[in-house]
């Protein structure tokens, strides 16, 4: 496998990273104070994770208006676009090829910054899990100024199930960035923005190459 | 479409260009370190941006609670002024015989007092205040599961709190000095003297009936507004003692401290009773049976004239600081129910009561056997008790009408009989989840009409004296005119006391995870409403977290077979 020349690609802007690592601390500090509300545990007190909670689900909500205003003015949002183009091809690599130290199928680039698998849980996170947590969250702190148009226990539901579906995706998450060429490697590239990628033969024009330095 | 990647970084400030500008590969680790570092600092900045209001909001400085600051204002001035100086008064500079010839000498001047007075329930003990309705009152059959019940006024026992002179009931003449004694000074005792040392031919004698004589006349000149002992004579020792019936009414709140209660406390606002419970026409505000002590909440500003009996009266529905998610809880819950954390908190108060224990001898003697804070757990003449101190409230939803069981109402002996419960519907805008004493205790019933019995305790033919229940009964029953078949059983029964005075201050209030809990939460009996911390969906819980744990399980096999097999290179 002689092609497998490690390259650095400029994959994720400043602007792209801080969202990112603005949102995982978000969501981190939201899994944390809102089990804690669910009385999954005890640790900051109750009282303080629902102020936290509640102050940074509105922050949150808000800014992701403005994040989804991006995502549609700088055309980002075709990243999202879900494909089932090599789908099974990505899922038999981390089923199989990547015990065999196979490469990737999918180059990563600039403009596809995400692999089909990728795209589909992303587009999911983004499109489905995401709104549908802050709808049933806002809806849960208005609760008591909207009296008798909605039924707590089926927001809190809701809003539990998805959290907990959250945070499944966090530790598959976490584990799958593991898997970049070194340990570290997806995660360097994730803080600096510059993403050590396997330069493949088979890149296809949908894909679209990027500018490689080398 | 080629990006230019030159370009792109024509937008970094120079500070970051070298960082990522210089080849990364051969960037000098210290640098790359930084760089990890800078976007760190970045990202902890942000969030902290963001956390700071919630944390500074964190600390409570109530002095900003709109609820506080209302209440400041609308008892802003606690001085009393008067026109009149009852000492100087003349038909009060005379010498008195008797307690009636004091309440003639009121009611020269305050005409109507006495007229006004004998329609009221501290007058009939009647909660219709008539006498064709004798349905609930202590004049009426209302029974409770303490002395169970005031026979009509015949009980002569019960008549030591009645308004009137010498027990006389409403036959007598009523005593203003009931409730506007402000000396302290004792009346009954003082006429009884004077009478004695009257009837005595020594000299010495009346001398003495002289100086009490002159002992009244100061007494009489200090009358005034009702104090907390005032009230407290009678409403501190309901049940027949200190502390007996209420819970939240004893003796402890004749001069309490702010942590007692709040309001009521002698290093705080020092509230008298009357300050909440305020008077029309000699009706002093306040539940009376089934009648909740106001039809609607309303503040002061909402009202003017509405009575301060309830905490919005003062503090309207609003009171916690605007951001509060404590204001969202004042529609479903009591203000009572979160700033009462526990009852009894310095006298202890009686938890239950025995009948059927009653006339038990030692050594062929009537007997009284104290227990724990040095008060009795039996007594011969009553039966056992339990008493407790610091209790934690029972929770129910409360309009502020309590349904009533009479000695007229049929009762299920196989069940506990609800002598006193609370009434409220949760769709009702009026309910709140209220904390309450529930007495509990075993009390005679008719084994044949199904009915609670009401035996006549004091007096030379009462149980107090003769210990014989059946005779008791048949006495009792008859000065309230209810049919006793002979054949009596005793039945369990519970009697609730709402729980609302001996607020503690703000800061002993309960913490949310009081009830946002899940296993001792202390509204665990009330299900028919969502409680985040307490409540969740079985389903929901076991789907959501078999997901996170198969994410778990699976990232740690893959995780360990790419370990094992080192990713499939041969090295």
């Amino acid at each position: 496998m002689t092609e497998n020349k490690p390259v650095k690609i400029y994959l994720y802007t400043r602007f792209e990273r801080l969202w990112h690592w603005f949102q995982a601390l978000v969501i981190v500090i939201l899994i944390i104070t809102g089990l804690e509300i669910h009385g999954t545990y005890s640790f900051i007190g109750f009282q303080t994770a629902v102020r936290i909670h509640n102050y940074l689900g509105l922050s949150w909500l808000t800014l992701f208006a403005f994040f989804v205003f991006w995502l549609f003015t700088t055309g980002e949002w075709r990243q999202y676009i879900p494909t089932t183009r090599k789908l099974f091809l990505v899922i038999r690599y981390y089923a199989w090829d990547i015990f065999q130290g196979k490469p990737h199928p999918v180059q990563k680039s600039a403009h596809a910054k995400h692999n089909p698998l990728q795209r589909l849980a992303y587009l999911g996170i983004s499109a489905m899990l995401l709104p549908v947590q802050m709808v049933t969250g806002l809806l849960y702190y208005l609760y008591n100024d909207l009296q008798g148009l909605i039924s707590l226990p089926i927001l809190a539901g809701i809003h539990t199930l998805v959290a907990l579906f959250l945070l499944n995706f966090l530790i598959i998450h976490l584990y799958m960035i593991t898997t970049g060429h070194s340990v570290l490697g997806h995660i360097a590239g994730m803080i600096t923005g510059w993403e050590e990628v396997f330069e493949t033969a088979e890149i296809e024009d949908w894909e679209t190459k990027a500018v490689r330095k080398s | 479409m080629q990006i230019d990647t030159k370009k792109r970084m024509g937008t970094i400030p120079r500070s970051f260009h070298r960082f990522i500008s210089a080849e990364p590969m051969e960037m000098p680790m210290k640098k790359r370190i930084l760089s990890i570092y800078g976007l760190a600092a970045a990202l902890i900045t942000i969030l902290l941006c963001f956390l700071s209001p919630a944390l500074a909001a964190m600390p409570e400085n109530a002095e900003d609670a709109p609820g506080r600051r209302l209440a400041r204002q609308a008892v802003k001035d606690n001085k009393q002024w008067t026109t009149t100086d009852h000492k100087k008064m003349e038909i009060l500079n005379k010498d008195f015989t008797s307690g009636e010839e004091i309440t003639r000498a009121c009611v020269s001047c305050h005409s109507e007092a006495a007229t006004q007075f004998h329609k009221t329930i501290h007058w009939t003990w009647l909660a219709s205040g008539d006498k064709s309705d004798l349905r609930y009152g202590k004049a009426g059959f209302s029974v409770n599961n303490f002395c169970i019940s005031g026979n009509a006024m015949e009980d002569k026992g019960c008549l030591g709190c009645h308004t009137a002179w010498n027990q006389k009931g409403v036959q007598g003449e009523v005593n203003c000095l009931k409730c506007h004694n402000s000396s302290g000074f004792n009346f009954d005792e003082a006429f009884s003297d004077i009478r004695g040392f009257s009837e005595d031919d020594d000299p010495e004698a009346h001398e003495m009936a002289k100086d009490i004589q002159q002992e009244i006349k100061k007494a009489v000149g200090k009358v005034g507004f009702p104090d907390r002992k005032n009230c407290g004579d009678c409403h501190f020792n309901g049940g027949g003692g200190d502390g007996v019936k209420h819970g939240d009414l004893d003796t402890s709140l004749t001069k309490p401290n702010r942590m007692l209660d709040v309001h009521m406390g002698t290093d705080g606002k020092n509230f008298t009773c009357t300050r909440c419970h305020t008077t029309v026409d000699h009706h002093i505000a306040g539940r009376i049976y089934t009648n909740p002590a106001v039809d609607s909440r309303k503040s002061l500003i909402e009202d003017d004239l509405a009575p301060k009996i309830t905490c919005e009266s003062c503090h309207s529905a609003i009171p916690h600081k605007n951001d509060s998610k404590m204001n969202d809880h004042t529609d479903v819950v009591s203000c009572q129910a979160c700033h009462i954390p526990s009852f009894a908190r310095v006298n202890p108060t009686m938890m239950l009561w025995d009948w059927s224990k009653a006339g038990k001898m030692k050594d062929k003697k009537p007997y009284v056997e104290d227990g724990e804070f040095k008060k009795p757990v039996y007594k011969t003449i009553k039966g056992e008790f339990k008493w407790e101190k610091n209790v934690i409230p029972e929770y129910f939803r409360f309009n502020g009408s309590l349904t009533s069981t009479t000695a007229d109402d049929t009762i299920d002996p196989g069940e506990i009989v609800k002598v006193s419960w609370p009434v409220g519907e949760k769709s009702d805008p009026q309910t709140r989840i209220f904390p309450f004493k529930i007495h509990r205790g075993k009390q005679p019933y008719d084994k044949v009409h199904k009915k609670l019995l009401a035996p006549i305790l004091s007096g030379p033919k009462g149980f107090w004296t003769t210990l014989d229940m059946n005779d008791a009964i048949e006495r009792g029953n008859k000065t309230l005119g209810i049919t006793y078949s002979g054949e009596f059983d005793y039945a369990k029964t519970t009697y609730a006391v709402p729980i609302t005075h001996m607020v503690a201050p703000k800061e002993n209030a309960l913490a949310c995870t009081q009830c946002h809990i899940r296993e001792t939460s202390r509204l665990a009996n009330i299900t028919d409403l969502y409680m985040p911390g307490r409540d969740q969906f079985r389903l929901v819980d076991t789907i959501g977290w078999v997901s996170v744990l198969g994410a778990f399980v699976v990232v740690l096999l893959h995780g360990l077979g790419r370990f094992f097999i080192r990713n499939g290179r041969e090295d």
